[in-house]
């Protein structure tokens, strides 16, 4: 393979023109998908019976589609009906939708196992039900959520290469072009998949030492 | 006007009647002890007592406001009613004077670093000091249940609720919680206990309310109501508990 | 009018689940029997067994699904021809494997050392005891996870229509293609279909489950 790391260095700043296209998508996706996917979860265990059939009838949805199926959706479906985006918003949007769904479970699952009774607690010294959520339920459901929440970002990171079927010129996209100009696919597609390797190791990484540092002692009980 | 004043309430769970038309009054300065078999409402009671379950039927005054009117605001309440949960439910994630402080700086709005020195002198009444800056993971539970009443107590409360306060606790921590509650009452302060701490009753309650299948059955001053109860049920309960828990404690 | 082209567009519509479901068949086949070999290599095996899995899992489970399409498709025509349907389920196969094989390890490991020990001592060879002490075991801890990985790929056959294979999805495009529109419509069909694919799918494992359980096995799901 003399010839990839020649066809590398010729390639490289393509592909990271790719990168970065995929890096601002992803950032944008997992702020809106956060945070739509908190307010989510919120909604299933606080909600009332409207909020809580809504979000959970939209959880459902999106976690029993394909992804892929969405983006086409949102893409070509919704010219449809007179909304017209480009590929980046398009994208965008289906993956924070997703992303958010996923995340909503998540949240749900970290925000239920606080013990009601420290909710009660919290009520009988007088607390409304929002300052109980929010002073002691969420500090300790976002550290519970981060081991098993951390696989979001670094699935969004991977699904977001189905961008390039709608056109949007991120890194699977480039590779694809490259592959198309150059004929040679293999050492293209290689390329895009360690710099993906790269990119979702430094991100696991990095997730582990946020565990690591935002954790406080073992529960108690 | 009474501080506490229980009217004729009835709770159902499901087809399960617990409480049968309770009605008592407690005022300023009383101590007094609920006892009763398991599952017969005790507990129901006291939540029903600081909104955290409602009545289905029957009204509740605490200091001439009613409880049981849904166009009260529970949240103005619930600072003069401290409750003592048996499983002391402390929040998790912060230290004993945090969990100390909080319902001052969340609920009364004041100044964290006012809230703290507040919260230092409650946990020095429960003995606890050195223990301000510990977790509740780090902490016995008999430290965690004395922080638990310093956190009550914190918020100056007309009276305190105690929720089985000791079941939950090792035999050898069960003391330490024990004399923080005796001396609370010696202090002057309104207390309803659930519990089966008959050496608690002797020494400091006014009156123990024996409550069983969801009625109260017969109340009296310790000294009667444990040497002679009037009614066989009482007799019976109290035998069974005698059994059950030896000697009494006696822990004045 | 349009629900008249529908109509008849319908078997068209679910051959391509058919299709799908025979790629879901196939490369799950191929991603059981060798995440099972990936996860035995890794927890039982030597220095060198161990890190060549590791290093192929951590590959196939870092790179997107698609990359590992394109990879074997166009990347291997360079070498030998194959069709988009085997290359899918190459690539795909052996995603899952990695995927699988983190299941399948994590079912180990929460059955526990102490039951290798144990059979270690009454005189059972290793695979012995893998095979009649182990396995029972970790395939009730494993039938949880197990299934929401089997949802997800369900879900994943989808992308082989990015090379090319003719499932779902893609005849959806080729039907909004030459009726010259109703994206909406179509797309929206394929949502429903796939929701009913992936209920019945869980349905299904989830009946298998209950059927396996045995005092003592929780077997927790997470995606639920």
């Amino acid at each position: 393979m003399t010839g990839f790391f020649e066809f590398a260095r010729t390639y490289l700043p393509v592909l990271f023109e790719g990168t970065i296209v995929t890096l601002e998508m992803w950032s944008g996706c997992m702020l809106v998908g956060t945070i739509l996917g908190l307010f989510l979860g919120l909604s299933r265990v606080y909600g009332n019976k409207p909020v809580f059939v809504l979000s959970s009838g939209y959880i459902e949805l999106i976690r029993g589609t394909p992804l892929l199926a969405q983006i086409l959706f949102v893409y070509f479906g919704l010219p449809e009906i007179g909304i017209l985006l480009t590929p980046v918003v398009a994208a965008s949007i289906a993956l924070g939708l997703n992303t958010a769904a996923y995340q909503a479970e998540y949240f749900r699952g970290a925000i239920q196992s606080i013990e009601a009774g420290q909710v009660e607690a919290a009520r009988s010294l007088g607390m409304t039900q929002i300052q109980a959520i929010s002073s002691i339920v969420l500090p300790q459901a976002l550290r519970r959520v981060i081991p098993q929440w951390s696989n979001e970002p670094i699935l969004l990171l991977k699904y977001s290469s189905i961008a390039f079927v709608i056109g949007v010129p991120e890194l699977m996209a480039r590779a694809q072009m490259i592959g198309y100009s150059t004929f040679r696919f293999f050492d293209a597609f290689l390329l895009a998949a360690l710099i993906y390797l790269i990119l979702t190791t430094i991100l696991a990484q990095s997730l582990h030492t946020l565990e690591k540092r935002v954790s406080i002692l073992p529960k108690s009980k | 006007m009474s501080l506490l004043k229980v009217d004729d309430v009835y709770k159902a769970y499901g087809d399960l009647l617990v409480l049968k038309g309770v009605s008592f009054q407690m005022e300023k300065g009383d101590i007094k002890v609920i006892i009763g078999p398991s599952g017969t409402g005790k507990s129901t009671l006291l939540r029903c007592l600081n909104g955290l379950t409602s009545p289905d039927k029957g009204k509740i005054w605490i200091d001439g406001i009613e409880v049981t009117d849904p166009k009260t605001n529970i949240n103005k309440i619930r600072p003069d009613i401290g409750f003592v949960f048996q499983n002391f439910n402390l929040f998790a994630h912060l230290t004993a004077l945090d969990n100390v402080s909080i319902g001052l700086v969340k609920v009364k709005g004041m100044k964290k670093s006012e809230a703290r020195v507040l919260a230092m002198e409650e946990l020095h009444r429960v003995g606890l000091e050195e223990k301000a800056g510990s977790y509740p993971a780090e902490m016995s539970g008999g430290q965690q249940q004395r922080v638990s009443i310093a956190r009550a107590l914190a918020m100056n409360p007309k009276l305190i609720l105690f929720d089985e306060p000791t079941s939950a606790l090792d035999p050898e921590l069960i003391g330490e919680v024990l004399k923080v509650m005796i001396d609370l009452a010696k202090g002057g302060m309104t207390m309803l206990v659930v519990s089966h701490e008959i050496g608690f009753c002797r020494a400091v309650a006014d009156e123990i309310l024996f409550l069983d299948e969801g009625k109260i059955i017969e109340k009296g001053h310790p000294s009667e109501l444990l040497t002679n109860p009037s009614y066989q049920r009482t007799k019976e309960f109290l035998n069974k508990i005698i059994k059950l828990y030896g000697e009494e404690r006696d822990k004045a | 009018m349009i629900y008249q082209t529908l109509l008849k567009e319908f078997p068209y519509l679910l051959k391509g689940v058919l299709v799908a479901l025979e790629l879901l068949a196939a490369f799950m086949s191929l991603g059981f029997v060798i995440g099972i070999l990936l996860s035995v290599m890794e927890v039982y095996g030597n220095r060198w067994t161990s890190m060549v899995a590791v290093m192929i899992e951590r590959f196939f489970r870092g790179v997107p699904a698609v990359v590992l399409l394109f990879l074997f498709y166009y990347g291997l025509s360079d070498i030998y021809n194959i069709s988009a349907f085997t290359a899918a389920t190459l690539a795909l196969g052996l995603r899952t494997a990695a995927y699988q094989s983190q299941i399948f390890k994590g079912a180990i490991q929460t059955v526990g050392s102490g039951q290798m020990e144990a059979a270690r001592a009454i005189g059972m060879s290793k695979v012995q005891a893998i095979w009649s002490i182990i396995f029972p075991q970790a395939l009730r801890f494993g039938i949880g996870p197990w299934s929401n990985e089997f949802a997800s790929e369900l879900k994943d056959t989808s992308l082989a229509y990015t090379i090319g294979v003719v499932e779902l999805l893609r005849r959806a495009k080729y039907i909004v293609s030459y009726t010259y529109g109703n994206a909406l419509i179509v797309y929206g069909l394929c949502a429903i279909i796939y929701l009913i694919l992936v209920r019945s799918g869980n349905t299904i494992l989830y009946r298998i489950e209950s059927k396996l359980q045995m005092p003592g096995f929780e077997t927790r799901r997470e995606r639920g």
